[in-house]
């Protein structure tokens, strides 16, 4: 058992995000009592997608095709980039179907702690693709934190030129928030970006 | 009975209660993180925090922010645990302008990486706190300096900037010695201005203009002494905050520079002015 190959699945599945030893074993077990229903299938499925899916070359997105069905999808707005951190905030604007523009995928946010420079993000493809002029506004989606912020400003900073609106996400109470439950932080910043009543 | 030996076990906790700055967060696991704290009075302090990525903890984990602590741990020496409680988050104040913030991270990426851990610096951590309010005010940048003069001071770095190292005039101090960091009148350091640093007028005994040139001035001075002397034996030299910092407040120093200078007249187009007004 300990190194066969159920060994080696139950510790590879214990690598992933939310998943200890435990729960490794439990869908281990789960998965070698359904092979011809699951595990295979689940296999194959494991396989095409480490062989199809690619990050798009333009927006960072991770897609079958290249470029991804978003930069392809002639219906969306060319001239609005949205810039997000990671894929999975640009799967929760889609979500919203509020948004209907262009996005570019960073890949992470500036953090001095963490050895994550301009270098390691993909800035200088943004930079580049704002740098047409077709592209009139850039909405910067990034995290209400020090790190987002941090990589709000220095992405604004290099992308700044004549014409382009530089615009950010609104901070402050949340739909159904309560402002006695709120922290201080949150009320500061909505009190900040407080506007006209229509 | 559980209960019984839990409250038992807990008698023989090492446990302390205080108030601190968050410094540093390095994720631990998948859900916890590891923090350090400048604590009111036991200084820069490392302790262990569970559920750091919840929403709950996510907000009170933002550097510069100011929390209550408790830190409980079976031996005294060992990293312990912190429970933490938000008191003040400063970050979301200055989130909006981002020299004021990259200043704030720049000063706790400062404590984080030159004080040592567990040696209380309560004036320090005051200090701290007193940068923190006025980074929203219109003198942040010279306060800036200010608390880094203070840093080095605490770290047993003192510059004396009140009189001349040379033996010339206190009162036109001009340079610090990069050697010693003292004073130097304008006098006594013009023979060796290149090697000398600048001494921004607001540090100077008379006081003197608090502009970005001048402020832009100290961060250059505070750079070297914190390069070459807190960080010199450091493997990885100067904070990178602290590094990007001053970029920034150079770049925009520059780009409002250029700006005056594009706005205004020339010394032709003034001529011109000054012949058209004369001949109407």
């Amino acid at each position: 058992m300990q190194d066969g190959p159920l060994h080696h699945l139950i510790k590879a599945l214990s690598s992933l995000p939310g998943l200890g030893n435990r729960s490794a074993r439990r869908i281990a077990l789960h998965m070698l009592g359904r092979r011809e229903s699951l595990m295979l299938p689940l296999a194959r499925l494991l396989e095409r997608a480490a062989a199809e899916i690619k990050a798009c070359y333009i927006c960072g997105n991770l897609d079958v095709l290249e470029p991804c069905s978003l930069c392809q999808d002639g219906q969306r707005a060319q001239n609005q980039i949205c810039v997000v951190a990671q894929i999975g905030d640009l799967w929760a604007i889609e979500r919203t179907g509020a948004y209907k523009g262009l996005y570019h995928v960073l890949g992470g946010l500036l953090s001095a702690l963490d050895g994550i420079g301009p270098e390691q993000l993909g800035i200088e493809g943004l930079v580049l693709r704002t740098r047409s002029p077709d592209i009139q506004e850039v909405i910067l989606a990034l995290s209400a934190t020090v790190d987002g912020q941090s990589t709000a400003h220095y992405v604004a900073d290099r992308i700044m030129r004549t014409g382009l609106e530089i615009t950010h996400l609104a901070h402050g109470v949340p739909v159904g928030g309560e402002l006695d439950y709120l922290d201080d932080g949150t009320i500061t910043t909505a009190l900040r970006s407080r506007k006209a009543s229509e | 009975m559980a209960f019984l030996s839990i409250w038992l076990y807990s008698l023989g906790m090492e446990k302390w209660q205080d108030q601190g700055i968050v410094l540093e967060v390095r994720s631990h696991g998948e859900n916890g993180a590891i923090v350090s704290l400048l604590t009111a009075t036991r200084g820069r302090y490392a302790g262990y925090v569970h559920g750091a990525h919840s929403t709950k903890m996510r907000g009170t984990l933002e550097v510069g922010n100011l929390v209550d602590v408790n830190w409980s741990s079976r031996l005294a020496e060992s990293l312990g645990t912190f429970s933490l409680e938000l008191s003040r988050n400063h970050a979301a104040r200055l989130m909006h302008d981002a020299l004021r913030l990259g200043g704030l991270q720049s000063a706790c990426a400062l404590c984080a990486a030159a004080l040592p851990e567990r040696e209380g610096h309560p004036g320090l951590f005051q200090g701290l706190l007193a940068l923190f309010d006025v980074l929203d005010g219109d003198v942040w940048g010279a306060a800036y300096v200010l608390w880094e003069i203070a840093l080095l001071k605490e770290l047993g770095f003192s510059l004396d900037l009140t009189r001349c190292a040379g033996g010339g005039d206190a009162e036109d101090l001009a340079y610090v010695s990069p050697k010693t960091g003292r004073a130097v009148s304008r006098l006594a350091g013009a023979p060796y201005k290149e090697k000398l640093l600048n001494l921004p007028p607001f540090l100077r005994p008379q006081g003197g203009a608090v502009d970005d040139e001048a402020v832009l001035t100290g961060l250059l001075m505070t750079s070297y002494f914190l390069e070459h002397w807190v960080f010199i034996h450091h493997t990885q030299g100067i904070p990178e905050a602290r590094s990007r910092f001053r970029l920034r407040f150079e770049s925009r120093f520059v780009k409002q520079e250029d700006q005056r200078r594009l706005e205004a007249p020339s010394g032709a187009e003034q001529e011109m002015d000054r012949s058209i007004y004369a001949a109407g």
